[in-house]
Parts: C-alpha cells; structure tokens; sequence
C-alpha cells in the first residue's frame, strides 16, 4: 500500500505514495470473519460520527439496485450473500472510482497539453541528483536506476516513519505534518499552476485578485480536505491536488527516471501490501485494531454516507445490525491507498450497517470505495508523461489510458474476491507501461502509415 | 455520432460502460500485436522496396483485420462466462443485462475505439496550420476521413450484434459474413483517394449491416413503422 503523504514537507519532497486497496479498514474486517464476536466492535463504530445521504453523488446510476440491497442483507450475514451484493455493485463501485480517475486524467493531460511550463526541463528535484543528461546510454540507464534507488528509498523512510508515528500514537505530529503539507500543496502549487496557465493564455490578473482567489481556494481546500464539507467539493478538491502533484512529478522528473520509478514503485506498493512484514498492511491492520480511520485528508472516497440525526437509543440496536452489514461492506468496498477520507470511509461503513433497522430514517446509502491520493497521482504521472513525451500523441495517451482503467477494473474484481487491502498501482501501472511502449514502437508506425494512405482498419 | 450513441444509452448503466472500456481494450490489443507483427515484418525486409512495402502493407492491413475478428470473438467467449457469472449472482435468477446489449455495447467499444485511434492525430493536427495535404493530396481529406470513420464506428456496432448473434445460434455463415464484410471494407479503402470507390460501397455495406442487425435483434417493418409514426 502506498499512502500518499504529499502534504509532507517541501515541494520537492516527494510525497510517499501507498496505494492500497483495503476491503475494509476497520472492523468490518474482523466481524467478517468471526460475526459474534465482532459485536463490541460494531457498538465502537455505532458512536462514529455518520451521514446520510449523499444522494447526488454517483448512486443515482443504481438507485434502484440500491433499495434493494438493504433486504437480503437484514437476514443474516451469510457469506455468499454478502459475496453476492459484493460483486452485484461492484460496476457501480468501479465507474464510482472510473470517473475521478478519469478527471484527474484530463486535467493533467490538458494541462501538459496546453501549458508549456510543465513539459520544459528546469531542473530536477534533489531526491534523482543523477542528471539524465549523459552521453552514453549506458550511463543514462545507470543514473535513471540510480535515481530510483534514492527515490524509493526515501519513500520507504518516509512511509516507515508515518507508521512508527502511528503506532506510538504520535497523532499530533502526523496532523500537524498533513495539515503542513496539505497547506503547501493548496497554496503553493496552485500558485504556480495558476500563474503558468495565465501566461500561456495571456491573460492579465493583478496581484490582489490573485491574492484573493488563491486564499479562498485554499482555505476552502483546506477545510474541505481536513474536517467536513460536501462530499463532491471534497472529491473535487483531492482530485485537483493530486492533478498538481502530479504535474509536479511530470516537469521534475527526468524521462527514464521516471518510468523506472514508476516501475519501482509498483513493486514496492505490492510488497509493502502484500508482505506481512510491510509498512502499509502494519498501518492499515494498526488502524483496523484501534477502530480509527487511518488519516485524514489521504483518501479518496466515493462515497459518504450521512446518517440523519440518530436518536440514543438506537444505537444499540444499530450496533447488532452493523456487524452484519459491515462484514457485506467490508467486501464491498475497495480501498486503495489508504491516503484520503479514512474518516469517509469509516461513515461509510457505520452508515451501511445502520441501513436494515433505521430504513426509515435513513436515506439511500451508498457503499463506497476508497482509492489512496497516491494511486490518483501516479496514474496521472503515466498517462501525462504519455502524453508529454510520446510522439504518437494522443494514441498513446488514449491507449494508456485505457490500460490503466481496465487495470484498475482487474484490480477492483480482485479486490471483490479477496476482500482485503490490495495494492492498487501494479497491474495498472503494468498495463499502462506495457501500452505505453508497445504503442510508442510500434503502434505509431503503423497508423502513421495508414493514415497517410488513409486505409482503414 | 458514436458518442451520442455513448451518452444515450451507455453512460447510464455502469456494467455497459465497463463492458465497452473492455471492448475497446480487446481492439487495442489485437492492433498492438497485428502492428507488432507489421513491424516485424517491415524489419525484416528492404525498407526502399516501394511495391513491397505497399504490398507488406496491405498484408497488415489484412492480418489486423482478421485478428480483430479474432479478438471479438475472444470478447465474445469472455461475455459468455461473465453473463453466466452475473446470473448467478442476481437476485431473481436472470442477467442484468442480456447477451444482445452485450453485443451492442462491445461493437460500439471497438468501434469508439477504431475510430478514435483513426481520427484523433488528425483532428489534433487539424487545430494547428493548415499543412495537410500539402503535398497534393485530396482537399477533402478531413471530410472523408470523417465520414469514413463515423461508418467504421457504425459497421463495428452492427458487426458487434450480428457477430454475438452468429456465435449465440452457432451460425457460421454469420460470422463469416462479417468477417467478409470487414474486409471488404477494409479493401475498399485501398481505393483512396479516389473516394468514390471506398464510401461509396462502405455505406451501402453499412445500410446492409443496420438492417440485418435489426432484424437480428428482434426489429420488423412493423416495429420500425409503429416508431416512426409514434404509436
């Protein structure tokens, strides 16, 4: 799991990614597996903070499927059931992951495609010292794994140390650091983005409208992404950083560097998951057992659930039916890098459960998955470096982005069957990388010489 | 036009939207290895060869062809157990989407696709100077271009239905049909520039393939009647 850490320090630090996919992070988990016993644990979420509703995000696509799903589950936790529902909104939960994917896809794409700033080379960041700009091929492969070996290895320090931070409990200092890193981002980058885009469109803006519009941007980002506000604003704003960082990340990184990084770091994500031994599954199982959402701000979620003013006494009977909704919710959702809206997630998962008693007072939910900012970033380093230095342009693009939305789909079915915390970067990473390539070399060609005999294929 | 197609009856429904990023990704892959193995074979050869190279070039073209029926029919085996899959799991016993909107989704897939990779660099070099054709090609280059792509996009949908329909009654004449009709197309391209010879017989094949395709699916001079008098 690569947790995106982009809030941490200076601009050119890079931000520790762990994409993961978590089934579920907190309990839901271990009510899935042994249900009774579970039930302590269902009465911890039953006092989360909840809410209902977020009725315009994407549950409109199944509102029917929706209705319907709080019946079977009322009866009983069995497993096929909830292996049932599981895959039942598992279209759904995927376009609910397709679209932001998507969007921050085209933002970077139009950005790189537009802005001439981001596709010059001035300089690099001090995490690949080694400069691509060597006369031998041999030499340049060996300063582009050079700078890979510096870069994840400051990524692993970074995700090390958010975990021992974690596990003793050293939350103040790790708010602290997002809140600083998120401030940054929001203020700094924006700055700059919004600079380049008014000079490549010539557009004249005096300091204080400038001044304004960047303050409210951030202040409201930072508001958003931390503590509470709409659910689309929310998604909007992650969505928009992670296009930033991302950006960052396309104009500082040496060419090789980067692909070999973007190897890399789908290989460490899938270690750092998969082995027990890994900073992110630590993280992700520390936080499952302390029954907390893992950090604000680092994930995205697709969907919220409000509950509306829940009386006392409900809680109680809230808290049986939680485990059993939770245990067919922690299938359900897919969490990717344990990044962003953990506190999303957890409303997500206590709202569910809350479903088959409260109806009534409860409006649709909607399960939703949560993919980590890191996952965001480094599909759209991919796809914007496709679309920077590819020379068949769009095609490429296009075929990357394809890739790694249908990796993302491989991803996400295999998240439905395993029903645990998988990485999310390596085989979209992979496909996306082997599309990039295969496309450059040889596609191009190809439909360069069709189309310049316009044949058709 | 295929993007209408999209928004109105695909963007609604989560399953058919994976379905056509499936479909367009099979296209995909059988163009990968059928450039692959052009590439190999341009390699491989004399490179100032002009008729051997036109010639090579046909072959690919050719070859692409059929491995995209190919593909399809990859497409098609893999819907068939996923539908089996989705069965299973819904609630009263049938799929949530049928075997025929399956099809048409995974024709529109391939064809969005097809028509994307044909046209994209053109319209990205169209917003730039007006440098195409500068060396005395067609001045209706981008025009039949656009048309020639929206009947691509169009002849794959239908191909999409009557390729499923072929394979679901096991009805080889079917399938060979549209893999003809495919390379007729295909063929008939070669007569660029002189359009008249490629748009000219892609459309009627078009009008061919429409037709056949709603009769496949269930449509009748009745219905059509009913629809267009709005009864």
């Amino acid at each position: 799991m690569i947790t995106f850490m982009n809030n941490s320090d200076s601009e050119e630090e890079p931000c520790n990614e762990r994409t993961s996919l978590m089934s579920a992070e907190s309990p839901p988990v271990p009510s899935y597996q042994d249900g009774p016993q579970a039930s302590e644990v269902g009465e911890a979420q039953a006092h989360r903070k909840r809410r209902t509703g977020g009725s315009r995000s994407p549950n409109n696509i199944a509102d029917g499927e929706m209705s319907d799903s709080g019946v079977p589950v009322r009866e009983s936790a069995l497993e096929n059931e909830e292996e049932e529902l599981t895959l039942k909104y598992g279209a759904k939960h995927v376009i609910m992951l397709f679209v932001p994917v998507t969007l921050c896809m085209i933002v970077v794409v139009a950005t790189i495609k537009s802005v001439r700033f981001y596709t010059e080379k001035n300089g690099q960041l001090i995490y690949t010292p080694f400069s691509e700009d060597t006369p031998s091929v041999g030499q340049r492969l060996l300063n582009s794994v050079l700078n890979t070996i510096i870069m994840i290895s400051v990524i692993v320090v970074m995700t090390v140390f958010l975990v021992v931070l974690y596990k003793y409990r050293c939350y103040k200092f790790i708010h602290g650091w997002l809140i600083l890193s998120s401030l940054m981002l929001l203020f700094l980058f924006t700055y700059i983005y919004l600079g380049e885009v008014l000079k490549t469109y010539n557009v004249a803006m005096d300091y204080p409208t400038l001044f304004l519009v960047i303050w409210n941007f951030g202040a409201v980002g930072m508001i958003c992404i931390h503590w509470k506000g709409p659910l689309q604003l929310q998604q909007a704003y992650l969505i928009m950083i992670s296009a930033l960082m991302a950006l960052v990340f396309i104009k500082y990184l040496p060419e090789w560097s980067a692909w070999v990084i973007l190897g890399a770091i789908s290989i460490y994500d899938l270690m750092a998951v998969l082995c027990p031994k890994g900073p992110l599954r630590m993280l992700v199982e520390t936080a499952q057992e302390r029954n907390e959402p893992i950090f604000p701000a680092l994930i995205y979620s697709s969907a919220m659930i409000w509950t509306v003013g829940m009386a006392k006494p409900d809680t109680a009977a809230r808290g049986q039916s939680q485990q059993m909704w939770d245990a067919a919710e922690a299938g359900r959702e897919n969490h990717m890098s344990p990044s962003h809206t953990d506190s999303q997630m957890s409303e997500t998962r206590s709202s569910a459960s809350t479903r088959p008693i409260t109806l009534e007072e409860l409006e649709e939910e909607e399960r939703g998955v949560k993919l980590g900012l890191g996952d965001f970033i480094f599909y759209s380093v991919l796809v914007g470096k496709a679309a920077a230095t590819a020379s068949g342009d769009w095609n490429t693009t296009l075929a990357c982005f394809v890739a790694i939305l249908i990796g993302l789909c491989l991803t996400l079915l295999l998240l439905a069957v395993f029903k645990k915390a998988l990485p999310a970067l390596p085989i979209s990473i992979t496909f996306g990388l082997v599309f990039y390539f295969s496309t450059d070399n040889l596609v191009r060609p190809f439909m360069d010489t069709l189309a310049s005999h316009q044949l058709y294929i | 036009p295929a993007l209408g197609l999209f928004l109105f009856t695909i963007a609604r429904d989560p399953l058919r939207i994976i379905i056509l990023i499936a479909g367009a990704f099979f296209w995909l892959v059988s163009l990968l290895l059928s450039s692959l193995i052009w590439f190999i074979a341009v390699r491989a050869s004399n490179p100032w060869d002009e008729p051997l190279q036109k010639g090579l070039l046909i072959f690919g073209v050719m070859f692409s062809v059929l491995l995209q029926e190919v593909f399809r029919f990859l497409y098609y085996k893999l819907l068939r157990k996923a539908i089996e899959g989705l069965v299973a799991l819904s609630d009263d016993g049938c799929s949530p989407i049928s075997i025929q909107q399956m099809a048409y989704v995974a024709g529109v897939g391939f064809g969005l696709m097809s028509g994307a990779f044909s046209m994209i660099n053109l319209l990205a070099d169209s917003l730039g100077p007006g440098t195409v054709g500068i060396h005395g090609d067609s001045q209706l280059y981008f025009l039949t271009s656009a048309f020639m792509t929206m009947v691509l996009i169009f002849l794959h949908t239908f191909w999409g239905v009557l390729f499923f329909h072929g394979c679901e009654h096991r009805r080889w004449w079917e399938i060979a049909a549209v893999v003809i009709m495919h390379l007729t197309v295909s063929g008939s391209t070669f007569c660029n520039p002189l359009y008249v010879g490629s748009l000219v017989p892609s459309y009627l094949l078009m009008a061919t393939a429409a037709a056949w395709a709603y009769l496949v699916s269930g449509g009748s001079a009745q219905n059509l009647q009913r629809f267009l008098l709005c009864k």
